[in-house]
């Protein structure tokens, strides 16, 4: 099922002289792990601001083709309905904290939406478990490390169970082990209960393992739009300048010399690994 | 350069951030500070432009102890990029914020116009300069950031989370970038958790874990030790990783070099 459509997409900032989105097209499955990457300034933002409305109706501007997610037509549906469906997560958290207490913070979006008292405790306890900041919850966000307030600002989304949640550069502030703690939460999001992640990064050594749909764009248009493997082992990604994890570059080192073949083009150590002790035993 | 004595520090609602540092950073070198989130890192780098002051122990920036001077007088010296740009930009466009700082360290019209213009161009921002800061993406404003600060040419440069939203090929200009500012004798000092930057530039790396040195040495010894990795939160670079998950296959294990590795897998499996 398709949740997300973009058809000849093109969007430039009020008084931009060029399109930040320029003829954007593609499709996005329900229950997909989404990575959308490329050089600064491409538009993964932007075209992450339009999944939830932010463009058109905050940035305004000029929006040409369509878009629609989960059934919705964006330009004919307000943020607040959007953002019903689609959960955002900003590249810093500090911008998307307020209020005085961790667990406060999370249980906002809920109060908002006049939920049950007993079912709020609930969801925000899980959100909080899962983000792992349950130690937390008295604490004030603006006190927290740069990490622990990316954490709260997963839980406050997570909380309101969106259908589809996008993520801009989420664990930029976090130490690697957090990081990686955080992925495996949004990982098993996306296998346990269906929840389509769109993810905005530029480490792919970090993520390329969870995905099965990468996207990458250039100059505001889309360059490439696949199969992962496909995607970070081709030409086009390396020559775009994108970060490609360095086993499938050792890969193609490899694979040049001719002293290493595989079908499946190595994305993690571990497969790596194992491609080196298949071909010193054959 | 700088010069840490047995540094304590308590932040005022008594949690101890630092426990008896001791370190020398000489004149050019290029040092890397690792470790999670909360080890003290950024605690530290703060008493490097006495943003923060000892508790107990000193420390001394080009043999001046910071208890006796200004934090106006040493920022002169000690040039701070911070790991959210958004806490030091405030100007209209770019090119004021830039010229901000000079200004205020009583440069002239025209060798401040010259400064601005030469750190537009060395990090690429000469199409944003009249555009306003905030209209620009993260790693974006991270570099206009870093332009202000390079602009007044201080001769340490420390760099907080110096790579957050930035992409491979701003990356690789950044690593090129410190070592030209090595080559010119500037000390530079970078907080980083991208274990893959550090291992492509191969600094100095000093690992911190709850508020101590943990270890301190080449690239090659800290980032392939898994026990002191794991004791400070940081994980192996991907290189390390591979070789680490074949070690029956008697590889070398201090190999973080994605090159390195390649001659090294090329001489076992043949090749063309």
């Amino acid at each position: 099922m398709v949740i997300v459509e973009a058809k000849d997409l093109t969007y430039t900032y009020p008084n931009a002289e060029k399109p930040a989105l320029d003829d954007v097209s593609f499709e996005i499955q329900k229950g997909e792990f989404v990575i959308l990457t490329g050089p600064s300034g491409c538009g993964k933002t932007s075209l992450c601001r339009c999944l939830n409305g932010l463009i058109p109706h905050f940035y305004q501007g000029e929006l040409k083709g369509k878009i629609v997610v989960n059934g919705l037509n964006v330009v004919d549906h307000p943020i607040h309905e959007l953002a019903m469906c689609v959960g955002l997560v900003f590249q810093n958290p500090e911008n998307q904290l307020f209020a005085l207490s961790v667990e406060k913070d999370v249980a906002f979006g809920l109060e908002n939406l006049g939920i049950p008292r007993k079912e709020m405790r609930e969801r925000v306890n899980w959100a909080m478990e899962t983000a792992g900041i349950m130690d937390l919850a008295e604490r004030a966000p603006h006190e927290l490390s740069g990490g622990q307030q990316q954490r709260v600002a997963i839980a406050s989304i997570m909380a309101m169970n969106p259908e589809i949640l996008v993520l801009d550069e989420p664990t930029s502030f976090l130490d690697p082990v957090g990081a990686k703690k955080i992925f495996g939460v949004i990982s098993k999001l996306n296998e346990s209960l269906d929840v389509t992640v769109i993810l905005i990064e530029h480490r792919l050594d970090l993520v390329a393992r969870y995905a099965n749909h990468v996207v990458v764009m250039d100059a505001g248009k889309i360059i490439l739009d696949g199969e992962p493997r496909e995607v970070l082992n081709s030409e086009k990604t390396r020559m775009l300048g994108v970060g490609i994890p360095k086993v499938t570059r050792l890969f193609q080192l490899l694979e040049e010399q001719k002293a290493l073949h595989s079908k499946k083009v190595p994305i993690m150590a571990e497969e790596m690994g194992e491609l080196v002790r298949g071909a010193l035993k054959a | 350069m700088i010069e840490i004595k047995d540094l304590w520090f308590t932040y005022p609602n008594g949690v101890e951030a630092l426990r008896n540092i001791s370190l020398e950073i000489r004149k050019g070198e290029f040092v890397a500070i690792m470790g999670q989130n909360g080890a003290g890192k950024t605690t530290l780098i703060k008493h490097f432009n006495g943003l923060l002051k000892p508790s107990k122990g000193a420390v001394l920036v080009d043999g001046v102890n910071t208890e006796s001077v200004s934090v106006a007088k040493l920022a002169r010296k000690v040039g701070f990029i911070f790991q959210n740009p958004d806490n030091q930009l405030f100007c209209e466009t770019v090119e004021d914020e830039i010229a901000f700082a000079l200004k205020n360290f009583g440069f002239k019209e025209a060798p401040l116009k010259r400064r601005v213009t030469w750190a537009l161009n060395l990090l690429g921002l000469m199409e944003y300069r009249k555009a306003s800061p905030f209209m620009l993406s993260g790693g974006e404003r991270k570099r206009v950031a870093l332009a202000s600060v390079l602009a007044w040419d201080p001769q340490v440069v420390v760099m907080d989370e110096p790579t957050i939203g930035q992409d491979y090929s701003q990356k690789e200009k950044l690593r090129q970038f410190i070592i030209q500012l090595n080559t010119q004798g500037k000390t530079v000092v970078v907080v980083t958790h991208d274990v893959e930057f550090v291992s492509e530039c191969n600094p100095r790396v000093i690992l911190m874990s709850g508020g101590r040195i943990v270890a301190d040495g080449i690239g090659k010894d800290v980032l392939t030790d898994v026990e002191l990795l794991t004791q400070a939160s940081v994980v192996l670079p991907q290189v390390t990783e591979i070789f680490m998950g074949i070690k029956d296959l008697e590889f070398p294990l201090d190999v973080i070099d994605l090159y390195e590795a390649k001659e090294l897998l090329l001489k076992r499996l043949g090749g063309k």
